[in-house]
């Protein structure tokens, strides 16, 4: 949902969550790649309801509240091909009437009992998320249940949502971040499904139908591409009913397309859009390494180091802190379910655009050949075994990392497993993997004003 | 008011952040979003004063074995001195660059090395400074703190570049961003005289003359115990909060006296004024109304609470009377809303904001909203509609609990606004106690567009949309 989240960003950004609503765009999993939380890990239980439905709750009694988030595999990447956006409306519609109440009445009720519900499409994955006092708790499981198995689809509500998607995408095109990150993608992965915009474009989403709107309801919201995570006030017996009473009525299996493995394209080529903006912005990328593979935890800490967003990353003290040639300069691993990427962004003035390209290209280049020094190995263990408390303080944050644990197929004691697998990477290791991960190119898209002279690809 | 600058480090976040698809075309509004989360009684929070006048408030929150520490300075964009716009905010960067005892980026590095996460923020009103960090840790950063309340070194080295940076991110949150230009534009026109008027970030003309004897000068007379407030929220109690801070920021002596905040006030404000911002990259336009209303501190009692449910009645929301009015029943809109922001030292804002659908004017929008209001005015709200607003807020006040850095922020926020901990703790009592006399009395009052600014954003200033 990067367009949503970035036309919010250009909204708020001088406001309370800028930065931090500003990078949310698509790594959501970074928090729980790295950690160590002794007090959860024993608290996590797997609770699979008579028909088969499983959840993993945290039982948190000391605050009233009751936070449910669940994804279903298949997301934007299930959208039929020259109908881009499709589960992007679908998941703004889900809360826009179901059953028997029409959207109004539907707002009403939820708004009544205070209860928060939420969709959202991404590549992957759609993402739901249910807030209630607990209080409300059973009230909030029905409408739960009506928006994910007879939601309506009425005409003027889709009208409606469709012509907010619309004027979100004709802002993004004079938009320097989004014009950046979409050329990036649809570069990186041309002719693929991950090529397309989450949000659909100006051509595709006029052309989906409620026919498609309930078609793709039907195939990806499903039972066997479900995980669930709950935390809050709330037992697990309990909770084996409520997973019925929910869920239970989706269809069993979903009627997924397959999606080819893919790798990102266009490593090395810079690409320059000319736009009237005076402040140039960048992204840069390349390929990067699976959830799956060996050497992730390594890439993990490696990334850290180069650019994962802390005040003594490599890239924030040469860019920022030395040159003072940018605000903002940070990269993150991202893993998709058939590819992964490593990918980072930043802005600077426009008549120093070539300078900051240059350095951020050499210093990758340079970490590639000699890796992290001892020290800076040393630390980014220490900070990434040692930060993970932070994400488990919320009964949000913790429902978030239950799910993405399970769409990881992490294992239910990740968390536990967690620090010995930081603790197992040597220096060695790290510095072989930095070569892996950092020395196949880059791909760079760079969204500006008299930039010509820094393109190696002419558009 | 109280647009708040989030950060001297601009980085990733903690957690997935699930996005409400109402915020998506909530376009028009920057800097009016501001605090939109209402904390509630949280159930046993402290607060105390130190022998050298710092304030310390204590959130328990014993869930996660975590704290959030947290300085506010009672000292923001509208104390600097006419001329030297963004130095508030230019010196939360600075102070990030080492003190003589922790000399360049120790601290930073301490937090880094203890798994800890640490950012900055500045507002009209107020500086902030906070670490989230494992809770063993909490006298470590009180320390750190403590030391750069007055330890601060800084040489040329470290000001130019970091100048540079400022100016990226003056081109990143506002020059980039015709939204955020707007919004500047329209504060100038609200503020005919208090210097809420001039950006956080500051003028960029002013921004480039800052240099390092500004800041330290302006550090020297702001950064004093007796000014700053502490927030501790997480797995802490009061006692060890208490040994912990006077053993810390109880050895700082006061350096500067620090008198009344006393800032020009507005005029009586007489003539509705209008501000259009074109830019040939606008897509999307949209209209916007800022009207000048007391804060929460300046409010008489109750009326801020009057004020919260009015712009949660008119634009919170599917169902409110904006949203549902112009972009459901009379299709003029892709998105409508209201907002109040009332966490101020000394002015609230109440906005009111549309997005007109493709081919509907920006008049056509504002004469919806005008109308909305207008039936607010002179007919009230109804009891039922009256309560479900009620209940909503009071909600979120059960919500917030769930966060213990949400909930620092809240008292942060209000006590260097100049409200008490007592005021925070009341305010769902505050909202019950809310009546449709209240509310009607309140958009009687305040909703008086001659102490009002409307925003026009549009691609050119082409006679259709050109508003005169």
């Amino acid at each position: 949902m990067k367009a949503i989240v970035q036309a919010i960003v250009q909204a708020v950004a001088p406001a309370l969550w800028g930065p931090r609503a500003m990078v949310a765009i698509m790594m959501p999993f970074l928090a729980l790649a790295g950690s160590s939380a002794p007090a959860l890990a024993t608290t996590i239980e797997r609770v699979v309801s008579p028909g088969g439905i499983e959840a993993w709750l945290v039982h948190e009694p000391a605050v009233p509240l009751i936070a449910v988030d669940f994804v279903f595999a298949g997301g934007a990447a299930q959208d039929p091909p020259d109908k881009a956006g499709t589960a992007s409306l679908v998941a703004a519609l889900l809360d826009e009437g179901a059953g028997d109440l029409d959207s109004k009445a539907f707002h009403d009720r939820l708004e009544r009992k205070a209860i928060e519900l939420a969709f959202q499409a991404e590549r992957d994955n759609v993402r739901g998320s249910l807030r209630t006092l607990v209080e409300n708790r059973d009230e909030a499981f029905d409408y739960l249940r009506l928006a994910l198995t007879v939601p309506r689809f009425d005409p003027a509500d889709v009208e409606i949502n469709r012509a907010q998607i619309l004027s979100v995408l004709r802002r993004a095109t004079t938009s320097p971040t989004d014009i950046a990150s979409q050329r990036w993608w649809e570069t990186a992965f041309a002719g693929h499904p991950y090529g397309r915009p989450v949000n659909g474009t100006l051509e595709s989403m006029p052309n989906i139908t409620i026919d498609d709107l309930k078609t793709y309801t039907h195939r990806v919201l499903a039972r066997d591409n479900l995980k669930i995570a709950i935390v809050g006030d709330i037992d697990a017996e309990t909770v084996k009913t409520m997973l019925d009473r929910v869920f239970g009525a989706l269809p069993g299996k979903p009627e997924l397309t397959p999606i080819a493995a893919a790798s990102p394209q266009g490593l090395g080529r810079r690409i320059v859009v000319s736009l009237d903006v005076p402040q140039t912005v960048v992204e840069f990328g390349g390929a990067g390494i699976a959830r799956k593979d060996p050497d992730f935890m390594a890439a993990y800490i490696v990334n850290h180091i180069l650019g994962g967003g802390s005040l003594s990353s490599r890239l924030y003290q040469e860019v920022r802190e030395k040159r003072g040639l940018v605000y903002s300069v940070y990269d993150s691993l991202l893993w998709l379910n058939h590819t992964a990427v490593f990918i980072g962004t930043t802005a600077t003035r426009a008549d120093r655009t070539g300078e900051t390209l240059d350095l951020i290209e050499k210093e990758i280049h340079r970490f590639a050949d000699n890796g992290p020094t001892a020290d800076e190995f040393a630390k980014a263990k220490a900070y990434l075994n040692a930060s993970f408390a932070l994400n488990l303080d919320t009964s949000s944050k913790v429902a978030s990392l239950l799910v993405q644990l399970q769409l990881d197929d992490l294992g239910i004691d990740y968390i536990a497993r967690r620090p010995a697998m930081i603790d197992a990477v040597t220096l060695d290791d790290a510095k072989r993997v930095a070569k892996r991960l950092f020395d196949g190119g880059l791909l760079v898209t760079v969204v500006g004003k008299g930039l010509a002279a820094t393109s190696t690809t002419a558009n | 008011m109280c647009d708040v600058l989030w950060g001297v480090l601009l980085t990733k976040p903690a957690e997935a952040i699930l996005v409400p698809k109402m915020m998506m075309l909530v376009l028009a509004l920057a800097g009016t979003v501001a605090f939109a989360i209402r904390a509630g009684a949280a159930p046993t929070v402290t607060d105390f004063t130190l022998k050298n006048g710092l304030e310390v408030v204590v959130i328990p929150d014993h869930r996660a074995p975590v704290v959030t520490h947290m300085i506010w300075y009672k000292v923001g964009a509208a104390d600097e001195t006419p001329g030297k716009s963004g130095l508030a905010h230019f010196l939360e960067h600075l102070m990030f660059k080492g003190t003589e005892k922790n000399p360049g980026d120790t601290f930073s590095q301490d937090v880094a090395e203890i798994g800890g996460q640490e950012n900055a923020f500045t507002s009209s009103d107020y500086t902030g400074f906070f670490q989230r960090v494992p809770r063993e840790h909490l006298k470590e950063m009180m320390a750190f703190e403590a030391d750069r309340m007055t330890g601060l070194v800084l040489t040329d080295d470290v000001v130019r570049p970091e100048l540079n940076v400022v100016l990226e991110e003056q081109n990143m949150r506002v020059a980039n961003n015709p939204v955020a230009r707007l919004g500047e534009q329209m504060d100038a026109a609200l503020y005919l005289n208090h210097p809420y008027g001039r950006p956080v970030i500051g003028w960029r003309h002013e921004i480039e003359q800052l240099d390092r004897n500004d800041a330290l000068a302006f550090y020297r007379r702001f950064y004093t115990p007796n000014n700053a407030i502490v927030v501790v929220a997480g797995d802490v109690t009061a006692d060890e909060v208490k040994a912990d801070a006077e053993e810390t920021y109880g050895k700082v002596a006061p350096r500067a006296e620090i008198g009344p905040r006393n800032r020009p006030k507005e005029p009586v404000q007489e003539a509705p004024r209008t501000v259009t911002l074109a830019d040939s990259r606008i897509e999307q336009p949209s209209v916007q109304r800022n009207y000048l209303v007391p804060s929460e501190t300046t409010a008489k009692p109750g009326e801020s609470e009057a004020l919260d449910v009015l712009a949660h009645v008119l634009g919170s929301g599917a169902n409110s009377r904006l949203y549902r009015t112009l972009v459901v029943d009379k299709g003029l809109a892709l998105n409508a809303g209201a907002t109040y922001s009332g966490t101020a030292l000394d002015y609230g804002k109440l906005g009111v904001y549309g997005v007109p659908k493709p081919g509907v004017t920006l008049h056509e929008v504002e004469d919806g909203i005008d109308a909305v209001l207008a039936d607010v005015i002179a007919r009230g709200i109804p009891a039922d509609e009256l309560d479900r607003a009620k209940n909503r807020l009071i909600a979120d006040a059960v919500y917030a609990q769930d966060n213990q850095a949400t909930l620092a922020r809240w008292y942060g926020a209000a006590i260097a606004c100049g409200e008490t901990v007592d005021m925070v703790r009341a305010w769902p009592d505050q909202i019950r106690a809310v009546t449709a006399a209240a509310v009607q009395e309140a958009a009687r009052q305040w909703l008086d567009r001659r102490r009002s600014v409307t925003g026009y954003l549009v691609k050119s200033l082409q006679p259709e949309e050109k508003r005169t």
